[in-house]
């Protein structure tokens, strides 16, 4: 039996298929401005049994498919805890979500702690400052920990936050450290998070702000733990749902 | 339908074509988040008759009162002894301020960072949009928060108030405070009204406000039922307008909900399947339009089973003692009554934890909502205190701390999502 689970974030979406052996298939589109026609092209041709949506447009997806859906929450502490076996403590950022999990060793979700409506400490939130200082999104991390020292970011809210880099870089700032002082930010809201939950054993960083260096490496800092990233930090949820769906019927 | 009562919203000052606009947007809303409910009990085809006529026939209502020669007193919080105001043969009515509703105007006044209900009793006035309050001689507030007690400095401005001082705390010398604040209060009622608080009368009304506090006690001892009888939404809307309805029709109808209700608990009938999870939502009060959070709970394959709140059971859990024979006796009675209600504005407030405790026993919840305003310090605050005291009883609880745009709700259902998902 083959079985699929789709993850539609606010940046990307992710598909996975499984089978009995493990992952046949493993694909991304970005969500652009029409997600349900994303979500069908990225399905064109794809052959499973039985699929399970998540993330942030799962509601739109059962609008057009006849399927079961999870939140984003559950699906990547499953997806987390079936990668990493014992996993108790899980972080996911995402485009415009960050989430602190909390797992009980045996599956299932125990807390949760997720931010509020705005982006302040989201994947969107490094976006626009990279852009601000003229990075693209994978330059961001790795010139941020060239920095030679941290400058204090105190906004965290993305309008003011921009402001700020604009008037550090008027005195002169060096735009590596403004840099850092920026992923310093973020990783404090989302330690936060973390400690709120509960901290236990290595934490499992995914989602797509994973995949940045910097933000690895402040938060092990932070933390004083060891942080484990998935090969694939963004497929965590769409193969968590995968995984849902074979234990579903 | 709207013709018959424009001349009224016209003579009260109202902004006809901004008020249109208001009751098109609350019949889609209650549309959408009330009539699509299936398996619906028939008594409650009185509360939607009620809630289509909110500013007409009520309104209408209290025009015809004040022809008589009635008292109009708006109140903002269950602290006000309303018993004192029916007494002088007054009207008590509950202002909601459950609406987004001339936001920018009320934020020429106050500070963004004030909460919602605030915001939104301020911008109704402003925007001329509230015919209950354009109906009333008199508008109680009350020193419970500081946003409250400094709004109502510049709503004085704006509308007639009286302030009624509340303590802080629950000692001797906060009851002694809080009785002086009662009879001062009374003072005020009988000079308004030209009339005499006699026993009688004093008897009389708080006769008839327990009764209602009586239905809507029987109300939530149906709701203890499993699977339970009526969804929160309807159990919400019928406190809601608990608040502004003719006392003694009102707790006449809900007598004959709750008549229709014991059937289906007989029947073991429910209004969702059974295993559905049970929530309790706690906190801050959700004034009516305010519908968002127990309509995506509902929708997110849960059912709500009790309201830890002003508009629950912290209005409805204390009655006043009936054996008092004098205006003196009854008015202790009144204090104590009041004295009990354990609103976060207090401190210490164990009480409060207790209640909450209790209620998630009795009415068998799998887990508990803490639902609290942005920017509202004593629930916000306190939130970190249920937090702890539910997790040493093992009952899971989710913290949501929101406002009345529906900016946020794609983010709330996520979150509701999955404490359903923890709990079920």
């Amino acid at each position: 039996m083959r079985v699929a689970g789709i993850d539609i974030g606010s940046r990307t979406i992710e598909l996975v298929v499984l089978n009995e052996r493990g992952i046949v298939l493993s694909k991304r589109a970005d969500s652009g401005f029409d997600p349900t026609a994303g979500v069908k092209k990225l399905l064109e041709e794809v052959d499973y049994d039985r699929i399970m949506a998540t993330g942030y447009g799962r509601h739109l997806f059962e609008l057009s498919f006849v399927a079961p859906t999870v939140t984003e929450i559950k699906a990547y502490a499953m997806g987390a805890q079936a990668m990493f076996r014992g996993v108790r403590t899980i972080l996911d950022i995402g485009g415009q979500d960050s989430k602190a999990i909390a797992v009980n060793g045996v599956g299932k979700v125990t807390k949760f702690e997720m931010n509020d409506r705005c982006a302040a400490g989201t994947g969107k939130f490094l976006e626009i400052m990279a852009s601000s200082l003229g990075y693209s999104l994978d330059d961001f991390g790795r010139e941020a920990l060239k920095a030679e020292k941290e400058l204090q970011i105190s906004s965290m809210c993305t309008v003011f936050a921009e402001s700020e880099v604009t008037s550090l870089l008027a005195k002169g700032e060096n735009r590596r450290e403004i840099a850092m002082g920026l992923h310093h930010s973020v990783v404090r809201r989302a330690a936060g998070m973390l400690r709120r939950v509960l901290v236990e054993g290595p934490v499992v960083f995914a989602g797509g702000v994973a995949r940045n260096a910097c933000m690895r490496h402040l938060l092990e800092e932070a933390l004083e733990k060891e942080i484990t990233v998935p090969e694939d930090p963004q497929m965590v949820g769409a193969y968590g749902a995968a995984l849902l769906a074979a234990g579903q019927g | 339908m709207n013709e018959q009562y424009e001349k009224m919203w016209e003579e009260l000052g109202l902004d006809i074509t901004a008020h249109d606009g208001l009751l098109k947007v609350l019949g889609k809303f209650y549309g959408d988040i009330y009539l699509t409910q299936d398996n619906r009990l028939k008594g409650m085809e009185y509360l939607d008759f009620v809630l289509s006529e909110v500013h007409g026939l009520r309104i209408k209502e209290l025009q015809d009162a004040k022809a008589a020669g009635k008292k109009i007193i708006g109140t903002f919080c269950v602290f006000v002894p309303e018993e004192l105001i029916w007494a002088v043969n007054g009207v008590a009515i509950g202002l909601c301020a459950g609406a987004e509703i001339g936001k920018e105007a009320a934020e020429k006044i106050l500070p963004r960072s004030t909460c919602a209900l605030i915001k939104s009793f301020v911008g109704f006035k402003l925007s001329r949009l509230c015919p209950y309050i354009e109906c009333c001689d008199l508008v109680v507030g009350e020193t419970t928060c500081d946003g409250k007690k400094k709004a109502y400095e510049i709503f004085e401005e704006y509308a007639p108030m009286y302030i009624l001082g509340l303590p802080q705390m629950k000692g001797p010398s906060d009851r002694a405070l809080f009785r002086n604040e009662v009879l001062k209060f009374k003072a005020k009622m009988e000079e308004i009204s030209a009339q005499e608080i006699t026993a009688e009368k004093l008897r009389e009304a708080i006769q008839l406000i327990n009764s209602r506090r009586r239905a809507l006690q029987r109300l939530n001892e149906l709701r203890k039922a499993v699977p339970t009888p009526i969804s929160g939404r309807d159990a919400l809307l019928i406190n809601q307008i608990s608040f502004y309805d003719d006392p003694v029709r009102f707790t006449a109808k809900i007598n004959e909900l709750c008549d229709e209700l014991e059937k289906r608990v007989a029947q073991g009938k429910g209004i969702v399947e059974d295993g559905i999870p049970r929530l309790m939502t706690s906190g801050c009060p959700m004034a009516v339009p305010n519908w968002k959070l127990p309509y995506v709970v509902e929708s997110s394959g849960a059912v709500i089973v009790g309201e830890e709140s002003c508009i629950g059971t912290r209005n409805t859990r204390d009655l006043v003692d009936e054996t008092g024979n004098s205006v003196e006796h009854m008015i202790e009675a009144i204090v104590d009554r009041y004295m009990r209600i354990d609103c976060a504005c207090f401190t210490p407030n164990p009480e409060r934890l207790e209640h909450i405790v209790e209620m998630a026993k009795d009415l068998k919840v799998d887990g508990v909502i803490h639902y609290a305003l942005q920017f509202c310090h004593p629930y916000t605050i306190e939130a970190y205190k249920v937090e702890k005291v539910l997790e040493t009883e093992n009952i899971p609880v989710l913290r949501i701390e929101t406002d009345y745009s529906m900016e946020d709700v794609e983010q709330l259902k996520t979150r509701v999502e999955a404490f359903v998902e923890i709990v079920k």
